[in-house]
This record gives C-alpha cells, structure tokens and sequence, in this order.
C-alpha cells in the first residue's frame, strides 16, 4: 500500500523531526541522569566525581521523605476526590440532551485549555483570608478559617484542574455502553441502584481506572498549584525541584529528585497502558 | 416503549454543584478584574476598567505577552511543519523503528514538564544557549508535537484514498497529489493541531520556567512569578484576559471540530 518510490522516503518525512526529538529529549535526559551522579559543592559547585550520595540523601532525610509523603497523599487524595466527584457527573451528563448535554460538557472539559497559572490565581483569590469563602462563612455566623496555604487549598485546586482528566475517559467509556442495556435491566426488575451498580459500574471502571493513573501521576509532578497555593512552606515535589534549582543552586540533588518523579511517573504510565490494552483487548473480544 | 433516562433531582442538584465548583475561580477572576477598589473585591456598585489600563503602564507584562504570542505562533507553526511529513511516513510507510518513532514523537506527553524543563535547562547551560529565544521554540516545538501529530495522523487515518488514487492516474505528481488533493482534505486537523498546539504553548509554565531568562519571560512565568510576591486586582485583570483569549480559541475549536473529540484523550 506504499505509495513511495523508495525505502528512504519515510526517513526523508521523519527525520527532521526526529532529530529534534532525539537531540531534545532523549539527550537532556540522558545529561540529566548524569548531572544526579555528580559530587555538589556549595562554593565550588557541581564537581567532576562520580556519587550516589544524592539518592542516599534523598531517600534517608526525613525532610525530603516528608515532602515525597505529602506529595503521593495529597495526589491520592486528590485522585480519590476526582473519582467520587468526576465519574457521577460523567454519568449525569450522558444523560443529558442536547444541547445541555454539549454545553456542560464544553463547561467541565473546557477549563482544562485555560492557564493553570490562571486558575491557581483564582482559587487563591476564594480561599485567601479575606477571601469569598470566609466572607460568605462570616455572612452566616461561622468565625473565618485559614485556608490559603494549607493542604486543602491544595487539594481543592488540584481537584480543580484534574476533574477533566477523570471526566473525559469515564465519559468515553459511557458513550460505547448502549442506553438499552441498562433498560434491559430495570425491565427484567432490577433497581436503580442494582442496575447502576451490576450494569454500569463495571463497563465504566476501566475509564475510571485509567482516569486515575492520569490524575495521579499529573497530580504528584503538579508545580503551579503547589507553588501558588501552598506558599513557601508547604512544598511538593516540583516545587522542591525548583527550589534546589533557582534557589539552593544544588543542580545534582535537583536533578536527583526530578529523576525519582520521572521514574514514579513512568511506572504509572505504563500501568496506564496496560490498562487501555486491556480495554482494548476486551473490546474486540 | 423504553422508559425515560432523566436526571432526577439529586443528580441536577449534584451537577449544579460540580459546574459552580467548576465555574467559581474563573468567574471571581472575570469580577475582581472590574473592580473600582485597590483591594482584591468584588465590584458591587461601579465596574472600571482601571486594572485593565495599569496592564499597559507594566511594560514588562506587554512584552512578556508579545514574546508568549510570537513564541507559540512560531512553535505551533514549526510543529505543525514537523508533524504533517512525519504523520505521512507513520501512516502510508512501514519500516523498521516505526513503533519507536511513533513513541518518541508521542513521549513528551508521558514526561512531566517538570522533568522536561530541568533536562532542557542542563543541556542549555553545557551547549550555551541559556536565555536563546531559538531554543526555547525548539523547547515548545518538542512539548507541542504529540498534540498535532495525534489530529494530524486522526486526519491521515479518516481520508478516503480514492480521490488521490483518482488524481495518480490522471498522471498527477506525488508533490502535486499531496498538495492539491491530501492536503486540502486534512487541512482541518491541521488547523485543530495548530490551534491546540498554540494554547498549550501559550499556556505553559513548568518547563518554561526553567528555561527563560528575563529576556524570553513567557506571560503565564511572568505572572507567576509576580504572583508569588503580590496579589493584587491586575492579576485578575491580566487572568480575565487570558480566559477571553482562550475562550475565544475553544469556540473556534469547538465549532470546527467538537471540542470533546479533541480533547478526549488529552493529556
């Protein structure tokens, strides 16, 4: 079915790209995994010798395994929140007419193309102490609480920007299952809650599943988020990379730690993949 | 005759909750940006557009959004470049390294930005290209590509070869063929690639920020570094701005397209 005069042609059409590719980013992460073998000075800088003091440090100081625990709880928590939050309103919205059904859909998904910068910017603006949330709360009563800053300001943005990652594969996977079979079952007696429960449920835990390698992964390497919302003090991950960077200056050990997230990330990944092979798999099955 | 599947009204109220939780940041944004105050408030008896007009009394917020314009027009279009002969080879060829090529190309989505923005920054600082607005398209170009390259090869895999089968016998070129009968017929995802690719760009903070220098500050790095000191009504002014822009964008998106087939998906 090849329309090419010869065997050259697919790497005249892809090697420009692929150079690129290659030179940008299996190099810089090549250079980066050796930049977190390299001794650190603090006067003299990144030394030519070659340690794994980094990773020991990483992985025995209670101050970076403190910040590397709140990094996966507030993910997994976070994860959890989209699941309970995204896959309802998945299930809602395929219930919907059009053209309510496009519009919140366009309404949940949407948010997604707008700046995270931007959103962060906006959830502090709620949550700061002089915030809408602590007004409305002194309008009905309640003493105002700190929010800005803490682990829920956190939480509840995260929440915020992944919904659409949770939404959109549960979606997917409601769009292929057909209406009628969940009409079968309330014919044939079943309830509500059985048929969501025995029908629904187990064609859209897959979408749900995969949705939630998504949302973790992104979750724990999140830096606007974190660096907006949480302050100085309350540190994850990314913002602990950053902070060895421009900060600390202590390239190696932030390289160390941005190659910990890479791995973390691509073990996630893969999971993910095989996840979507399955489905695959039982799809054409 | 198959009963109705209606939302009953838990479910309404539980949607009204979601799409208010969804909406309330970007809507306080689009408020506070009219505020007459110097506080961040919301405008309750008189809008103004004071904030709007301080924007242009920072000079550094002007050039920061000129730079992010020409930054992801230039990277979208070189991406938009790359991605179409590359689509062609993937999807009409078959040799070997076609798995891995397609892998390499689809990468970027599967490694933090983070991560991205560090590698790239080690690199730069051995080669000397720190604060290089070249090399910082070459950055986006990289980040961008998986977002064309999936519409693009979505549009190679959708097209109906007959018409180019037509045009072959008529005795038409390869060049001629592509460029009067294929690329006319993918030229929407094209444009769905290169507006998706132009929003990310825009949009991107976690990479860039490792690899900009006060020269090349992209908008969303200038405003989160100037978020991080201050909070004060220009930022709403400066977000409102941002959202109006990529609204503006998504109803083109969506009207071309179908907003949730491109994004379905998307990382």
């Amino acid at each position: 079915m090849s329309v090419g005069r010869s065997a050259a042609t697919p790497f005249w059409l892809a090697g420009p790209g692929a150079l690129l590719f290659l030179g940008l980013i299996v190099l810089p992460l090549v250079l980066t995994v050796i930049l977190s073998f390299h001794a650190y000075d603090h006067t003299t800088g990144i030394k030519n010798e070659f340690i794994l003091a980094h990773y020991a440090a990483v992985f025995s100081d209670d101050y970076y395994l403190g910040i590397f625990w709140r990094t996966l709880r507030l993910a997994a928590l976070t994860t959890l929140i989209c699941a309970v939050i995204g896959a309802p309103e998945a299930y809602i919205l395929s219930r919907m007419r059009d053209p309510w059904r496009s519009v919140f859909l366009l309404v949940i998904i949407g948010p997604l193309l707008v700046s995270v910068v931007v959103r962060a910017f906006g959830w502090s603006m709620l949550l700061g102490s002089t915030g809408l949330v602590n007004q409305s709360l002194q309008a009905f009563g309640f003493d105002s609480v700190r929010l800005l800053y803490t682990e829920t300001a956190i939480v509840i943005a995260l929440v915020h920007v992944m919904l659409p990652f949770m939404v959109i594969p549960v979606w997917t996977a409601l769009q292929k299952l057909d209406p009628m079979v969940e009409a079968a079952a309330w014919s044939l007696g079943a309830s509500h809650f059985t048929a969501l429960r025995r029908v629904v449920l187990p064609q859209v835990s897959l979408g749900m599943l995969s949705g939630s390698l998504i949302v973790f992964g992104l979750s724990a390497s999140a830096f606007a988020i974190p660096g907006l919302l949480g302050g100085r003090r309350l540190k994850m991950a990314a913002t602990l990379v950053y902070d060895e960077y421009m900060h600390e200056l202590n390239w190696p050990l932030g390289a160390t730690i941005a190659i910990i997230v890479l791995a973390a990330n691509l073990v996630i990944m893969l999971a993910y993949n095989r996840v979507v092979e399955t489905r695959a798999r039982k799809a054409l099955g | 005759m198959i009963p109705m599947q209606k939302n009953g009204p838990v479910a309404l109220l539980f949607h009204t909750l979601v799409v208010a939780f969804v909406l309330a940041p970007l809507v306080v944004i689009c408020l506070v940006a009219f505020t007459p105050e110097n506080t961040l408030s919301i405008p309750t008896t008189s809008f103004s557009l004071r904030w709007f007009r301080e924007i242009f009394r920072h000079p550094d917020f002007v050039a920061s959004f000129v730079n992010s314009l020409w930054l992801a027009s230039l990277a979208a279009t070189l991406s938009v470049a790359i991605s179409v002969p590359a689509a062609l080879a993937i999807d009409r060829y078959d040799f070997p390294g076609r798995n891995a090529l397609n892998a390499l190309f689809l990468s970027p989505l599967i490694i933090p930005h983070l991560v991205l923005g560090v590698a790239f920054l080690r690199l730069f600082a051995l080669i000397g290209a720190t604060g290089s607005f070249a090399w910082l398209v070459a950055c986006h170009v990289v980040v961008i590509t998986p977002y064309v390259l999936r519409l693009v090869m979505a549009a190679f895999t959708g097209l109906d070869r007959s018409a180019e089968q037509a045009a072959m016998t008529l005795g038409a070129s390869h060049w001629t063929v592509f460029r009067r009968v294929t690329a006319p017929m993918i030229l929407p995802g094209i444009t769905g690639g290169w507006l998706l690719a132009f929003i990310n760009s825009f949009d991107e903070l976690t990479m860039s920020i490792f690899v900009t220098s006060p020269q090349t500050v992209t908008l969303p790095v200038r405003m989160y570094m100037y978020a991080t000191e201050s909070i004060d009504p220009m930022m709403a002014a400066v977000s409102a701005l941002m959202i109006a822009l990529t609204a503006a964008a998504m109803l083109v998106l969506d009207r071309a397209f179908g907003l949730d087939k491109i994004l379905v998906g998307q990382k």
